[in-house]
């Protein structure tokens, strides 16, 4: 397909692009605009690495062309700490010394921001359902869980 | 390889009744004992320690970051006994070099659980050696002794209330002697270790900024792709690129060697437009004469080799004692359990720049030296005409310690057709989950003989599985009597005593590459013996962890200490809601015992682990925080072989699974909401911590579905309950 143009906002930036419009938002992001903080984990939105708001919602960039987002905002990894909540979720992240590997954190964060966006103060089920489809393969469920109870708490 | 310097991987000695008994553990460092007796080598610590003008100081770390924690732990060892402020230390991950090698090992290497048990002397002594170099500068300029000297959070303090800061003192540092013999802290006197120490690296995984090999962006970099055939070993036979031909952006399609078969690599200016030119190739593959193994018939195959003894490991006691036991006391068990593949969260790459005369490499890697090597060799350069950087991988696991190096390889090719430009190699998922190097399958066939007292009193064990050992350049240090002793890890070092005992091995060869999988051995044998002594404790109608303690050798203290421990912490298995039961497992690692208590209900089928505690006795503990993480993250990379997509399987030479839809790895709602830690206080050398938690869990949950069903479940993945 022909190389076409967007516009696109991200974390509150108008970028200009221009890719093939099948190009996962995943890829815009990491290869045309060099934020390389979403990561590519499985290509087939079943592992959250690569999950970013996109119009207030969480989205799995990886599944996401770019001709699809229109005028939706994105917000990443890179942005999310200009958000209370979102600020919030990463000093937990910090304190509750969450991360191994690090490198499915980008994803688990968004994740949990948006579930204190929505739920600000979440149960276990509330947390296993809205961080369900985010792997971390050196398992620090248990210290997401208690991040996210201890963002909330801070909230 | 380098010759192993100092020691030998191997230790074996002719133990009791005759048998070769080998132990897999590094000797403890003589200076490990010692704690203020220099090692053999004084390394220099300008390669590892750089005190900046503005007062950071830069730790090089000799290991790989594989979200183990090295890159915290192995800089608190540095700066404690340097006496440096915490808050301005940072670390860096080291080049291949020669003197970043393991001081044990004598290669470059993170792995075996070994990073902190190598090398708590060496950063100890890099730290002080630091400081004296600082004390001395700073008497000098002062003209007094440097005995009257002290040292505290990167300054220097005279004798008459002088001070000055260590960044100011750092160049006249550099300039003195290297002091031999350094006086090592007591542990009473530690300010970092010990403590309960975040990550340095812990903000930077938050935001986003934190860079890992796939994150790599050089000037003019390109991305390469490869199809890989679709049976190991396969070779190309034709490519039609037809389709890819013409893309904007697309580079090169090119055929290349693998170290088994051949494979077409794509090179573009992107990843999306590599990945959508290499589905647009039709590739026929070459299989001639190629194995091509399928599950169903490797395990007829290993039963068959079951049925006789193999070749012996261990073999103490009376053979004949299990003609004695009678029929009702015996158990007869066969458990399969399957490869198992590593799918760390950042897939396999590998970038290389090749200048013709030399080259630039940037890898995440477990054996930064080995790739330097292999790299080398492909593009047919001396080893210290490429430069390697280690880069921050997201996860490991063993499966970027694959000693042939077949990732960087593969990118050195593509790099020496593309030469001047950097290529990175990128393995998307589907290439890592059905690109082999699995943890190899395993059948286990073992006769228990019940003694009058409810101990065993006879073990007859055969093991059939893979050895990734055999043909590598561990071979000889490993391999006996063509037994492959890190494939039995657990089984013929059991700390268990079992009078009459024999360990046998078969290692077929298959078509399939093996690798080491986190906690190697262990991760099988531990789940046939633990299940195996379980059931015993259940037929002397004992509690598990009596039993076992009763059934411990008396040396391993380890192991009683945190069964002991155990024991105390988990008060709550005495009084479990219905419908639960709880699981014990245990067992010991690169000197690390670990205990482990699981209360399991089953729910829908499945087993539900509502609860975990674990004990743990690893020597010193470093940085207790990280050994925390460490623990409830391994138990939690234990359940893998637990969760019913949780195996590689074959079909006509395939692999089945594709991608995480296929082979499924632990989400958070199958882990349990805790995972209590505690860890027996000791002031003995440490032990490593990234594996010894991986084995524990499978056995435990198993053991307690055993409790709940009457059931012995002996292959896994578990389907179904």
């Amino acid at each position: 397909m022909p190389v076409t143009t967007y516009q696109l906002s991200v974390n509150g930036e108008q970028r200009e692009v221009s890719v093939d419009p099948s190009t996962p938002l995943l890829w815009v992001l990491r290869e045309e605009l060099k934020m390389t903080g979403t990561k590519y984990g499985c290509g087939i939105g079943a592992c959250g690495a690569c999950t970013v708001h996109l119009g207030g919602h969480t989205a799995r960039s990886c599944l996401v062309p770019v001709s699809l987002i229109g005028e939706r905002s994105i917000v990443t990894i890179e942005g999310i700490g200009q958000d209370p909540v979102g600020r919030a979720v990463q000093d937990a992240w910090v304190d509750n010394d969450v991360v191994q590997c690090g490198y499915c954190q980008s994803g688990q964060i968004m994740s949990a921001v948006a579930l204190l966006k929505a739920t600000p103060k979440p149960t276990d089920v509330n947390i296993e359902q809205s961080m369900g489809g985010n792997l971390c393969r050196c398992g620090t469920y248990v210290r997401i869980r208690a991040a996210i109870k201890s963002a909330a708490w801070n909230l | 390889m380098e010759p192993l310097n100092r020691r030998s991987f191997l230790r074996v000695s002719v133990a009791v009744g005759g048998g070769l008994m080998a132990s897999l553990y590094v000797d403890p460092p003589a200076f490990a004992r010692n704690g203020t007796q220099a090692p053999a080598k004084v390394y220099p610590p300008d390669a590892f320690v750089h005190i900046r003008p503005d007062g950071q100081i830069v730790i090089t770390v000799n290991r790989a970051e594989l979200g183990q924690g090295v890159g915290t732990s192995f800089p608190m060892m540095l700066a404690d006994e340097l006496d440096a402020d915490w808050s301005q230390v940072v670390a860096e991950l080291a080049p291949a070099g020669d003197v970043y090698k393991d001081p044990v090992y004598g290669f470059q290497n993170t792995g075996g659980s070994a990073s902190i048990a190598n090398s708590f002397q060496q950063y100890r002594e890099l730290g002080a050696r630091t400081r004296a170099m600082l004390i001395a500068a700073a008497a000098d300029r002062w003209h007094v002794a440097p005995a009257s000297c002290r040292a505290a959070s990167s300054v220097v303090y005279g004798p008459d209330g002088q001070s000055v800061r260590y960044a100011e003192l750092a160049d006249e540092a550099a300039r003195r002697p290297v002091p031999e013999r350094v006086p090592l802290k007591q542990a009473s006197e530690f300010r970092i270790m010990g403590k309960q120490v975040r990550r340095l690296d812990g903000r930077a995984k938050c935001d986003g900024s934190q860079k890992f090999g796939l994150d790599l962006d050089l000037p003019g970099m390109m991305i390469a792709v490869v199809a890989h055939p679709p049976v190991f070993g396969g070779r190309v036979k034709a490519v039609d690129d037809a389709d890819a031909r013409g893309m904007a952006g697309l580079h090169d399609v090119f055929e290349i060697p693998l170290i088994h078969g051949t494979a077409v690599a794509v090179v573009a200016d992107r990843f999306w437009t590599a990945k959508q030119a290499r589905d647009r190739l039709k590739i026929e593959w070459d299989l001639t004469g190629i194995e091509r193994p399928e599950s169903s018939e490797l395990w007829a195959r290993y039963q068959e080799l079951a049925g006789n003894v193999g070749n012996v490991a261990v073999s103490r006691g009376d053979e004949s004692a299990w003609d004695h036991i009678a029929r009702g006391n015996r158990i007869v068990a066969e458990y399969r359990l399957p490869y198992l593949a590593h799918t760390p969260m950042e897939p396999l790459n590998a970038t290389i720049r090749f200048d013709g005369d030399r080259a630039e490499a940037w890898v995440p890697t477990q054996i930064p030296g080995f790739d330097q090597a292999a790299i080398a060799e492909v593009l047919g350069l001396k080893a210290e005409d490429v430069t390697l950087h280690t880069e921050f991988s997201g996860g490991g696991f063993g499966l970027r310690q694959a000693f042939d190096s077949h990732v960087p390889r593969e990118a050195a090719t593509i790099a020496q057709r593309a030469r001047g430009i950097p290529v990175k190699l990128m393995w998307t998922r589907e290439d890592d989950v059905r690109g082999g190097y699995y943890r190899p399958m395993f059948l286990h066939r073992v006769e228990v003989g019940i003694g009058a007292n409810g101990m065993p009193a006879a073990w007859r064990h055969i093991a059939v599985g893979q050895s990734y050992v055999i043909g590598s350049p561990f071979e000889s240090f490993l391999v006996k009597n063509g037994v492959d002793f890190e494939s039995i890890g657990g089984t013929v070092d059991t700390p268990y005593v079992i009078p009459n005992f024999r360990v046998s091995t078969h290692h077929p060869t298959i078509n399939v590459p093996p690798c080491q999988w986190r906690s190697v051995g262990y991760s099988h044998n531990a789940f046939v013996m633990e299940t195996l002594v379980d059931e015993l404790a259940t037929r002397a109608k004992a509690d598990p962890i009596a039993y076992r303690l009763k059934l411990l050798n008396p040396d391993a203290r380890r192991l009683r200490a945190a069964l002991s421990l155990l024991d105390q912490r988990s008060e709550w298995r005495r009084r479990l809601p219905a419908g639960q039961a709880v699981g014990i497992a245990c067992l010991q690692y690169q000197g690390t015992a670990v205990a482990c208590a699981a209360a399991v209900a089953i729910e829908n089928k499945r087993p539900r682990i509502h609860r975990v505690t674990v004990a743990l006795h690893c020597g010193q503990p470093v940085n207790p925080l990280s050994i925390e993480n460490q623990f409830q993250g391994g138990i939690v990379f234990g359940l893998t072989q637990l969760l019913p997509k949780g195996a590689i399987t074959l079909k006509d030479g395939r692999v089945e699974q594709r991608n995480f839809d296929g082979f499924t790895p632990p989400y958070i709602g199958d882990c349990p909401a805790n995972i209590e830690v505690h860890i027996v206080p000791s002031d003995e050398p440490p032990t490593g911590c990234g594996e010894p938690p991986v084995p524990v869990i499978s056995p435990a949950v198993v053991n307690a579905l055993a409790r709940l069903t009457g059931k012995r479940y002996r292959t896994l993945p578990l389907v179904s309950l």
